[in-house]
């Protein structure tokens, strides 16, 4: 039986959860996810849910309670926003150390100053390097998969580490969308209940986890081996997503692509964001632009074949990116030219974008005006610096905000003169 | 986890366990009070224990591939202790549940911490565990300072010491013990090495209970404190001869004191062997300060005599 509703981004977290059988959810409430930690927990108050919810006192603790339950022999799930995600960085960089397996949901949110609710992926960038794998989802449906999947990818003894599946804030976190849930029984035989093998801390086996070591070689050794793990799991995520497929029948690549074949001009985006630019590559199709879509949809392992494959013998790449490394640019931009430098048949011209910052919107005029630039580019041999997204007309609203500012602030030192 | 009250009783000091658990060679300085608390404190404990480790001195204790415990341990970080302990404890309990594991698998969980992260970074989710009702065992060593990173001051070190970033620490020691009692844990004790049959009373008492517990271990530090390694268990005995370091428990919501130092000696004498008071008696006495310390170890006594 396939159950299809109309739930939001983050119903279809919990209902991952859900269905994939978490047991232990120490859980911590932040804008736009709380919605996620709502549902699991109404669901065990009504006993339509098994399993054990613990409120803790910061994200920095909530990831340490997850790490150490895993580290015990349970399945895991958890989930944050933004401010949250850093403010348990510490602990993310250390559970993948720890090679625990759990499920942490991010739902990506711009980061303070200025503080906002609304999306972007600094959040998410800024925990790139911390050993945790990374998939990116762009539609609900896809969330609920990627949970099913997620799970299957980190519990395999080849790979044995935590991983954090994205969505954006509000665009899918409260977007309701028609999602065909799992079966039950058919989940059962997908993803069977977590074998922790010599994983846990028993009374009959001591074990001593995440101790000190002195020197660079022990440490060296150790973190080589987190990173092998997580290189592992580029082979284990095509093993496990054909599985998911046979069973489930949605497939799932490392990269998903859009038209991307006989394109002469890509876009690179992730997350939700990447849907305005599959509306903006059909209306550019019609128009006989030869225009196409790549997305990754796991990051963490990098998918740089996948990539090189999928972008080997365009003219022109632009890389829209939803987060900014301030004094550098856009992070996915600089990682892709980076897995492409040097290859045959890469592209002649890699630009860079900022877009969608705080949830910034991105406009079809502006996918346009990117394709026909960056393809002058490349026909010109160019490579541009990379550009920020900005409209006449928004810099003329936030001009407006401006002078609101400035008369308030003046009428306030004519009062206090 | 199942609590069997102890069919040992520690009445007298041959009743103290005459073999240890806890393996020596460790990277602990020579005369350490606080490995010295924790080898007697272990040795009530007994292996079925999982130590959840918050960065700090006995962080080396354990450093791969040795460790001087004969059960298991978890280093989590500085700020994060009581959280590893909280997933630990409801992960066994969910195993437990089902029968994934049996009640003889099961360990006692220990959160071994220094007074820095004990006080400082580490309050808010010691706080939040114990508000939690969380059943773990808190060992805290109090060195008195950031001994791990040299002996800077940290919300442990006292009145007038000396540390490498104060040259006389001008604040007050944190009240640690009341800050737990304000939380009504299950039970609270303070210990220290030189008393060896007091703390091994008040562990025994703690392992028999559920619950947040709370061992206050005092910890004196000949590398911190500037005196000589021999000479640990006897400032340990002036800490508490003195009046510096009450011993006492709390229990069904009372404070008991386990011992009352009478009469109590005068705390020069506890002060004066140790080089991070030096600048109290040379080259001039600081007769102000000095009072200052007398005055408030009197009147924490006179307080407990007239409760």
């Amino acid at each position: 039986m396939m159950d299809r509703m109309l739930i939001t981004g983050n119903a279809a977290a919990a209902w991952g959860a859900r269905l994939a059988g978490a047991e232990y959810m120490p859980v911590f409430p932040i804008t736009p996810q709380t919605e996620i930690i709502e549902t699991l927990g109404r669901w065990i108050d009504r006993g339509d849910m098994s399993g054990r919810m613990v409120t803790m006192e910061s994200e920095h603790s909530m990831i340490t309670a997850a790490g150490s339950a895993a580290a015990t022999g349970v399945r895991v799930f958890t989930a944050t926003s933004s401010q949250g995600l850093l403010y348990g960085m510490e602990i993310l960089y250390a559970v993948a150390g720890w090679r625990v397996p759990f499920v942490l949901v991010n739902v990506s949110r711009g980061l303070a100053a200025p503080i906002t609710l609304e999306p972007d992926h600094n959040d998410i960038m800024a925990a790139r390097d911390s050993g945790c794998l990374q998939l990116h989802c762009a539609t609900c449906q896809e969330v609920v998969d990627a949970l099913l999947i997620a799970y299957r990818l980190i519990e395999d003894p080849r790979v044995r580490l935590p991983v954090i599946v994205n969505l954006d804030g509000f665009y899918l976190s409260f977007t309701r969308e028609p999602v065909t849930l799992p079966d039950a029984t058919q989940v059962a035989g997908f993803l069977p209940a977590f074998d922790a093998a010599d994983l846990g801390f028993r009374a009959g086996n001591p074990v001593s986890e995440a101790v000190a070591v002195l020197g660079g070689g022990p440490y060296s050794y150790f973190r080589y081996e987190t990173h092998l793990a997580a290189l592992n799991a580029a082979k284990v995520f095509s093993e496990v997503t054909s599985e998911y497929e046979s069973t489930f029948g949605r497939a799932y690549a490392p990269v998903q692509c859009h038209r991307s074949e006989d394109a002469e001009m890509i876009f690179v985006m992730i997350g939700s964001f990447a849907r305005k630019a599959v509306d903006a590559v059909d209306r550019l199709r019609a128009r006989g632009r030869k225009v196409g879509l790549v997305r990754p949809f796991m990051l963490r392992p990098f998918p740089a074949d996948a990539l090189r494959s999928a972008l080997a013998g365009k003219k022109a790449v632009a890389v829209i990116d939803q987060n900014i490394s301030v004094g550098s640019g856009g992070v996915l931009a600089t990682e892709i030219k980076a897995a492409l430098y040097g290859q045959p048949d890469a592209p002649q011209t890699i630009a860079g974008y900022i877009g969608g910052l705080g949830g910034r919107d991105i406009t079809y005029e502006e996918f346009s005006a990117i394709a026909q630039e960056t393809m002058a580019a490349a026909e010109a041999g160019r490579i541009p610096d990379t550009r920020l997204l900005y409209t006449a007309n928004e810099l003329r609203e936030m001009r407006k905000l401006q002078a609101i500012d400035t008369v308030e602030r003046h009428e306030e030192e004519e009062r206090t003169t | 986890m199942n609590k069997v009250q102890p069919d040992r009783h520690f009445e007298r000091m041959r009743d103290l366990p005459s073999t240890h658990l806890l393996g020596a060679g460790t990277a602990m300085c020579v005369g350490c009070g606080g490995l010295g608390a924790l080898k007697e404190i272990y040795d009530v404990l007994g292996r079925k224990t999982v130590f959840v480790n918050a960065a700090g001195c006995m962080t080396l204790t354990a450093v791969y591939p040795f460790t001087p415990f004969q059960g298991s341990w978890l280093y989590t970080s500085m700020a994060s202790a009581p959280a590893g302990a909280q997933g630990i404890r409801d992960a066994l309990d969910l195993l437990k549940e089902d029968g994934r594991i049996t009640d003889d698998e099961d360990l006692e969980v220990i959160v071994l911490t220094g007074d820095g992260s004990a006080n400082g970074i580490g309050l808010s989710a010691t706080s939040g565990a114990i508000e939690r009702g969380l059943d773990f065992l808190y060992v805290c060593y109090d060195n008195e300072g950031y001994a791990n990173t040299g002996q800077q001051a940290s919300g442990a070190t006292p009145h007038g010491a000396r540390t490498t970033t104060t040259a006389g620490f001008g604040g007050e020691k944190k009240d640690l013990f009341n800050i737990w009692l304000a939380h009504k844990p299950a039970y609270a004790a303070t210990v220290i090495g030189s008393e060896p049959l007091d703390l091994a009373r008040k562990v025994e008492k703690a392992a028999a209970i559920r619950g947040p517990r709370f061992i206050h271990a005092f910890a004196p530090c000949p590398t911190g404190w500037d005196y000589d390694p021999k000479d640990t268990i006897e400032i340990g005995k002036l800490a508490v001869k003195t009046g510096i370091w009450p011993l006492k428990e709390y229990v069904d919501g009372e404070v008991v004191h386990t011992r009352r130092p009478h009469p109590r000696t005068p705390v020069e004498d506890y002060l004066r062997p140790q080089g991070r008071f030096a600048h109290l008696f040379e080259p001039t006495r600081n007769e102000a300060v000095l009072e200052d310390i007398q005055h408030s170890v009197d009147a924490y006594w006179k307080a407990v005599e007239e409760s």
